[in-house]
């Protein structure tokens, strides 16, 4: 198990094209980074629901990253603008939920930018380090969280 | 469900920073692994054999192997896993070396964070279903983007070997760089009759569509079946009648426009043909600078066209062609030289650029063939050749090395001595950069044979004095200051994107690199793929290559594209969307937000409107998931619940659950 002050948890959610790619071009330029954050990989920014990121919040995620590609780099030619227009109204959402929004990062790298990535991660995680582990959210808080119609276990 | 979990050691790639044994030992404990191991190359033949042994030994139903990324091997092992005997899409990657084992340096971390992606990709797996893909027609026709050399050789490669070559170019000759060059190194053979015959070749295949002076507006569609729409700009000639003859240019009063293919050395008359070997040989007319287009005042050309070709009137059209694949062979451009002030590029008539100095020397340029000071038409006795002129300088965003300048400033040097006996040659360079085949030969031959003086340095600046110029730099060599008095100095300049290559890239849905160079599907492994499937790359498009490499890619991106329409249909992707019409209300919003038009609206046996996923159109980018407010569609092998039960397995506590 991680030390739990040392190693805190960041969620990373990259699309597969630009961001996932840049995050591996950092890996074989072996760019150092911090181990705090796990990423999982989605095909597109477009594919990343704001209520991923809140139950991530929710389960206890200390940080949350999202990176897809530059505007007009997008693989899927406009999911980048979807994730964009999603993720800012999401921003400012989060007080409300309960959450700080320094807690969450959206950004764009590109497949070749490896040294880009490499300064995010590590920024980021610095600024999760500053703010430190994530307060625990109580129940009332949780309940608002619970509304996607997609129950685990059932999907498509 | 019985899953089995292999750790790779990479070698020490990822050993040498996790504890595999560890990650294997802690994925034996994850819900439904029934085996876990650890093993030293899991992408060779026997870890590949092993995972095969293992699905029928332990009766497995999935597998996940924590090694490289799965951008870089997923495919393998998902051959690996059907091999077994299971379904392809029962697999996962866990990506321990690219994201932890090269980044952290810390073991115990590492191995903690290793531990975590897999028990990721464990519980994404237990949610996967064994998915098929669907075998579509596809267009057996290519698109060629860009007609210079490396445009060339894969229309004909294509054309060869059967498909139908739709091949745009965006001046009014196919040609490109090549074409306006005198020689070509090591050989210092004639460019225009090596490239010539290749050009009359495309001009007669029966299988080649050629456009010329046209450009790609606008391309939809996926591999197999794309729809791209092609501006013809107007040349204001019809080139059905226009024979070529050139009449119409030898009357034009209008005497200053721009001709790029003589790098500007010499100005064209408003109507034109670019070249004398062009293919089109046609004429056209450059509309800024027509006096009948600006000022309604001319016609000469009209009149004297033996054909009555002109057509004042014509107006941009667009032509439309469905494809399977398309080869982009968009080149390069060569710097401003204009960027350095301390050179005079573009102050001082004498210091002109490499290209210009090719036209010079070809006996079909500007003049004739002879070497002459553009101030004076004196013939210079002493020229200086300065190499790196937008290469290798980060302080202008040019870090990268052109590959080319060394060589044919070399090749510059010597013919400057064929041009001209007698005559006194310098080339300041940093560091020579030779590796092709016979290459370091020519070097070598330019200093030994045509005594061209050599010196190691940076030129800090150019100044008149008198007629002439002086080149004043460094010998880093001798340490110590040099001073070259020059009748001509030639700027080697490098080479950089293609203008609109961003634009080009955008319409492709491929990625450029940080330079505006394309980019490739990987650097090593597929070097003429990019990341979008059908669409390839030939040439210095991909970044600054000289011919033979340019060559070498285009046949090679030509082998690629017969090699996706040998077996007649293409194999779709079945990570698509799907709609579950009992969730659906048929709002239709998913088929508003879907990039790719793959949504059709279809009315059920109870009437009711729903939404439909055409399988084949779909590219599984997930956006209308994420749009339907009823979570009615789902994006196959990445549903939501696969993704948040990667979310949770990252998670202190369960997450919270609907109802
Ligand atoms: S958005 Fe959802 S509910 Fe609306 S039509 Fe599409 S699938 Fe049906
Ligand atoms: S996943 Fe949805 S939005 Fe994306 S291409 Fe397929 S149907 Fe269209």
């Amino acid at each position: 198990m991680p030390d739990p002050v040392a190693d805190l948890r960041i969620v990373g959610f990259l699309c597969n094209w630009c961001s996932y790619g840049g995050a591996d071009t950092a890996g074989v330029a072996r760019l150092a980074q911090p181990t705090d954050l796990r990423i999982v990989r989605v095909p597109c920014s477009g594919r990343i629901d704001p209520l991923f990121i809140a139950k991530a919040f929710y389960g206890g995620a200390d940080g949350v990253l999202v990176s897809g590609c530059h505007p007009r780099d997008c693989h899927y030619s406009e999911g980048n603008y979807h994730a964009r227009r999603r993720l800012e109204l999401f921003l400012r959402l989060l007080p409300a939920l309960g959450i700080d929004p320094g807690r969450f990062l959206y950004t764009w790298v590109s497949a070749s930018e490896g040294q880009r990535w490499q300064r995010v991660v590590a920024d980021f995680t610095a600024r999760i380090h500053a703010l430190g582990p994530m307060p625990r959210l109580r129940e009332t808080d949780l309940a608002a969280a619970a509304c996607h119609p997609v129950a685990p276990g059932e999907g498509a | 469900m019985r899953l089995g979990v292999f750790v790779c050691h990479c070698g020490s790639n990822i050993a040498a920073t996790v504890d595999c044994a560890a990650v294997a030992e802690a994925a034996r404990a994850m819900p439904d692994v029934a085996f876990a191991a650890d093993s030293i190359y899991t992408c060779s033949e026997p870890g590949q054999e092993a995972i095969v042994a293992a699905v029928a030994e332990h009766g497995l139903d999935g597998v996940v192997v924590a090694s490289c990324s799965p951008r870089m091997h997923e495919r393998t092992f998902r051959r690996t896993v059907a091999r077994a005997g299971l379904n392809p899409y029962m697999f996962e990657m866990a990506n321990i070396r690219e994201h932890v084992s090269w980044v952290g340096r810390d073991k115990e971390r590492n191995t903690a964070k290793a531990t975590d992606l897999v028990r990721m990709a464990v519980e994404k797996l237990r949610r996967n279903r064994p998915l098929t893909p669907r075998e579509f027609p596809a267009t057996r026709r290519v698109l060629v983007i860009g007609g210079g050399v490396a445009g060339i050789q894969a229309a004909l490669d294509c054309a060869d070997g059967g498909l139908e070559v739709v091949l745009v170019e965006r001046t009014a000759s196919i040609g490109g760089k090549m074409a306006q060059l005198d020689k070509t190194f090591p050989t210092v053979d004639c460019s225009s009759c090596v490239l010539g015959p290749r050009m009359v070749d495309v001009a007669q295949h029966p299988d080649i569509t050629l456009y010329a002076y046209s450009e790609v507006a606008a391309v939809s569609g996926w591999v197999g079946n794309f729809e791209v729409s092609i501006r013809r700009k107007a040349t204001y000639v019809d080139w059905n009648k226009c024979t070529g003859c050139g009449e119409c240019i030898k009357k034009c009063p209008a005497k200053d426009a721009p001709d790029p293919f003589n790098a500007g050395l010499a100005p064209a008359r408003a109507i034109n043909i670019p070249f004398p070997q062009a293919i089109p040989k046609k004429a056209v007319i450059n509309a800024a600078h027509c006096k009948q287009l600006t000022t309604g005042k001319c016609g000469v050309c009209a009149k004297v066209c033996p054909s009555g070709a002109i057509d004042y009137a014509m107006t941009d059209t667009t032509v439309t062609e469905k494809v399977g694949a398309v080869i982009v062979a968009t080149g390069y451009e060569l710097f401003d030289p204009t960027v350095y002030g301390q050179y005079g590029g573009g102050r001082y008539p004498d210091v002109i650029t490499s290209m210009q100095y090719e036209r010079m020397l070809s006996a079909s340029g500007p003049t004739g063939g002879h070497v002459v000071r553009p101030s004076d038409g004196r013939e210079p006795q002493s020229v200086v050749f300065i190499q790196c002129v937008g290469s290798r300088d980060r302080h202008i965003g040019r870090p990268y090395c052109s590959g080319f300048c060394c060589m044919y400033t070399a090749k510059q040097a010597i013919l400057t001595r064929d041009h001209v006996p007698g005559a006194q040659t310098y080339v300041f360079y940093m560091d020579i950069r030779s590796p092709g085949k016979g290459y370091d030969e020519f070097i070598r031959r330019a200093m030994e044979e045509y005594g061209v003086r050599y010196v190691r340095g940076r030129v800090s600046r150019i100044f008149p004095k008198g007629d002439r110029l002086v080149v004043r730099g460094a010998d880093t060599l001798m340490a110590a200051q040099v001073q070259v008095e020059a009748d001509l100095v030639v700027l080697a300049v490098g080479a950089e994107h293609a203008p609109g290559a961003q634009e080009l890239a955008a319409t492709l849905r491929v990625s450029i690199d940080e330079h505006g160079f394309f980019l490739e599907g990987h650097p090593k492994l597929k070097p003429v793929e990019t990341n979008t499937a059908g669409v390839y790359l030939a040439g210095a498009c991909q970044g600054p290559k000289d011919i033979p490499a340019s060559v070498s890619q285009a046949s090679a991106a030509a082998a690629k594209v017969l090699g996706l329409f040998a077996r007649g249909t293409l194999a779709s992707d079945p990570q698509v969307a799907l709609v579950d019409p009992r969730r659906c209300v048929g709002c239709l919003k998913c088929l508003k937000t879907c990039p790719f038009g793959a949504i059709r609206e279809e009315q059920g046996r109870d009437g009711a409107v729903r939404a439909l996923v055409v399988e084949t159109v779909c590219q599984g980018c997930g956006v209308c998931c994420v749009t339907c407010p009823q979570g009615a569609v789902q994006l196959q092998h990445f549903t939501d619940d696969q993704i948040l039960a990667e979310v949770e397995a990252l998670c202190r506590t369960p997450l919270p659950t609907c109802g």
